[in-house]
């Protein structure tokens, strides 16, 4: 294995609205600029953490799914284009194949099945990927859906895409869910920070992502935010799984007023720099990455 | 068609942002209009299916969905050829590590789309039916709910919460139910859109801040495509004033109508552990108070 390889965090949670973005943007607020960092903002139908980082874009690439183009002159109506696609994208109506583009995948099965090489594949945009700088020179990436548009996945695979590997930290704010969307975004992370709340909602979305973490086979560890508005039902199911709690982050008014206002946790509690930097130390000794040094 | 079969109606409850409190209001609505008349209850939140913790459910009916497929490599038909990997385009397909030399199939990262099946030339590939969650129904006091859990990292959320809102639809006109309540997923993506076809109205929740207007302004973006009338209440309104008055002044402009808005309020965590809405635990409470106002609303516009 390559020595110098980065290490890739996601911050998720499964339940919507327990802090992902406010952890993984003071994270990278706590590490810059001593580290290089990338800050991925996979929430691609609800992206914020630009408005906490506020970096200064200077790239736009809008982001596509090619889907199947029907050459009228060379098409002979065959329908095995039509046949072999599983979305039901594709139909065959009266002397002409329709295409659906919103059930289109973009697979490209179509194109390889059609004995007439009549298929042209065009890009449909679907949303747009954003690149730019923070004022300490992360680098900042995020994806937007186009509105009304159904599907994430493809915007965060490209996203993805656009990230650079050999990059010494990348951080990756997760949508919410448990679908397939977080899978996307998750899957080749080397660990992952699940924020959750106290709350019987936060356990139960917790336990659906500890599925996920099993199933894929990834390290991580928990942060519990707004301690003290609920009971200790998460702690324990927590301790019972033998995952690591790396953070209890107690609520406060004045921390919920200041996010409102687009701060950083670091910034409004500037205490959290050193406590973030610790957390690092700790996920890279806990990866064998780095020796103890405590 | 039974003319009185198209009188259901249907309240959707979204947010675009997440953990902004869709699930505990919409508890206290199903608390407060089951007084009123019978409602049947939707969760089509299926990656994150919270509202049977509030609602005190008895689940009684429980089935399997059955929904994505993904492809199987027979490894002894298999040559080894890497066409399966050439055409994937979602990077399902993982190449023989050193020392090995199986081709095998990231399930989770599979689409089902079938490219590697009809490209391979041993014919090697064939592909299985996932059961990619459950659905129940559940007896609540409050009316009949029809809930799902996705399986982690499964596909099909969307299809799953079609199939969740029709069974509920059917439950509704089958007994005559007026009434419809959604509680629905965040974002703007696909279940979001499964979740929000057919609605009378929508009751965007929002959050004072930077975060909750991005996302707001999304949703209402989204909804105004797909013409669905819109009533917005802020959550935690006094957590940040300035910023509830600039949401008021944005959804107004975009067309929505302006809800009560709802105090922060420090029992609504407590309701939620004694697995109760707010409106039924604490009904003297700063909340409750406002989200009987906002269901007074709600039923003038639709009824």
């Amino acid at each position: 294995m390559n020595s110098v390889k980065g290490i890739k965090i996601a911050v998720a949670s499964g339940k919507g609205g327990t802090g992902k973005t406010m952890v993984a943007t003071s994270l990278a607020a706590s590490l810059e600029p001593e580290h290089q960092i990338q800050f991925l903002d996979c929430d691609v139908e609800a992206p914020n953490g630009h408005l906490f980082l506020k970096p200064v874009f200077d790239r736009e690439i809008p982001a596509a799914i090619y889907v199947p183009e029907i050459d009228t002159e060379r098409c002979t109506l065959c329908g095995e284009c039509v046949k072999g696609c599983t979305f039901h994208a594709l139909a065959k109506v009266a002397d002409q194949i329709l295409l659906f583009p919103q059930l289109c995948h973009g697979c490209g099965s179509c194109t390889l099945l059609c004995p007439e090489n009549a298929i042209i594949e065009q890009p449909r945009k679907v949303g747009v990927l954003r690149q730019g700088k923070t004022e300490m020179g992360t680098t900042y990436l995020m994806g937007e859906l186009t509105v009304s548009e159904p599907m994430p996945t493809p915007i965060i695979h490209q996203l993805k895409a656009l990230s650079v590997g050999s990059q010494e930290i990348t951080i990756l704010d997760s949508p919410p869910g448990a679908s397939c969307a977080v899978v996307e975004t998750l899957h080749d992370a080397d660990y992952v920070i699940l924020v959750t709340e106290p709350t019987p909602f936060g356990l139960h979305d917790l336990a659906q992502m500890l599925g996920i973490l099993e199933k894929i086979g990834l390290p991580g560890g928990i942060i519990v935010n707004r301690a003290g508005i609920g009971d200790d039902q998460v702690q324990q199911f927590v301790r019972s799984k033998c995952y690591p709690i790396l953070l209890e982050i107690p609520y406060q008014r004045s921390i919920a007023a200041g996010l409102a206002r687009g701060d950083l946790l670091v910034r409004i509690s500037p205490m959290y720099r050193s406590v973030f930097s610790a957390l690092f130390n700790h996920i890279q000794v806990s990866l064998g990455r780095k020796a103890d040094s405590a | 068609m039974n003319p009185h079969l198209a009188e259901v109606k249907q309240l959707v409850v979204l947010s675009g942002k997440g953990g902004t409190g869709k699930t505990s209001i919409s508890a206290s609505l199903v608390h407060l209009a089951s007084q009123a008349m019978d409602v049947a209850i939707i969760d089509a939140d299926v990656d994150a299916s919270n509202l049977s913790l509030v609602t005190q459910a008895d689940p009684f009916e429980a089935h399997a969905f059955w929904g994505s497929q993904s492809a199987v490599i027979d490894q002894n038909r298999c040559s080894r050829c890497g066409r399966c990997f050439e055409v994937c385009r979602f990077s399902a397909i993982e190449p023989p590590g050193e020392g090995q030399n199986a081709f095998r199939v990231r399930d989770f990262l599979c689409e089902g789309c079938q490219a590697c099946v009809h490209q391979c030339p041993e014919q090697a590939v064939g592909m299985q039916q996932h059961q990619d969650g459950e659905w129940f129904q559940s007896r609540t006091p409050y009316g009949r709910l029809m809930h799902a859990e996705l399986f982690p990292g499964a596909e099909n959320s969307g299809k799953l919460v079609t199939l969740v809102k029709q069974q509920a639809k059917l439950f509704a006109e089958d007994n005559r139910i007026p009434l419809m309540i959604i509680d629905g997923p965040p974002g703007i993506g696909c279940p979001v859109i499964s979740a929000s076809a057919g609605a009378d109205l929508a009751l965007l929740v929002a959050e004072p801040g930077v975060s909750g207007q991005h996302d707001l302004h999304r949703i209402i973006q989204t909804l105004s495509h797909f013409q669905v009338p819109m009533l917005v209440t802020i959550n935690k309104v006094d957590i940040y004033e300035q910023g509830a008055r600039e949401i008021a002044r944005m959804a107004r402009k975009n067309g929505c109508i302006l809800g009560v808005n709802i105090p922060f309020d420090p029992s609504i965590p407590q309701a939620m552990i004694q697995a109760q809405s707010i409106t039924k635990y604490s009904p003297d409470s700063p909340a409750s108070s406002a989200v009987a106002a906002l269901w007074e609303q709600i039923r003038k516009i639709l009824f």
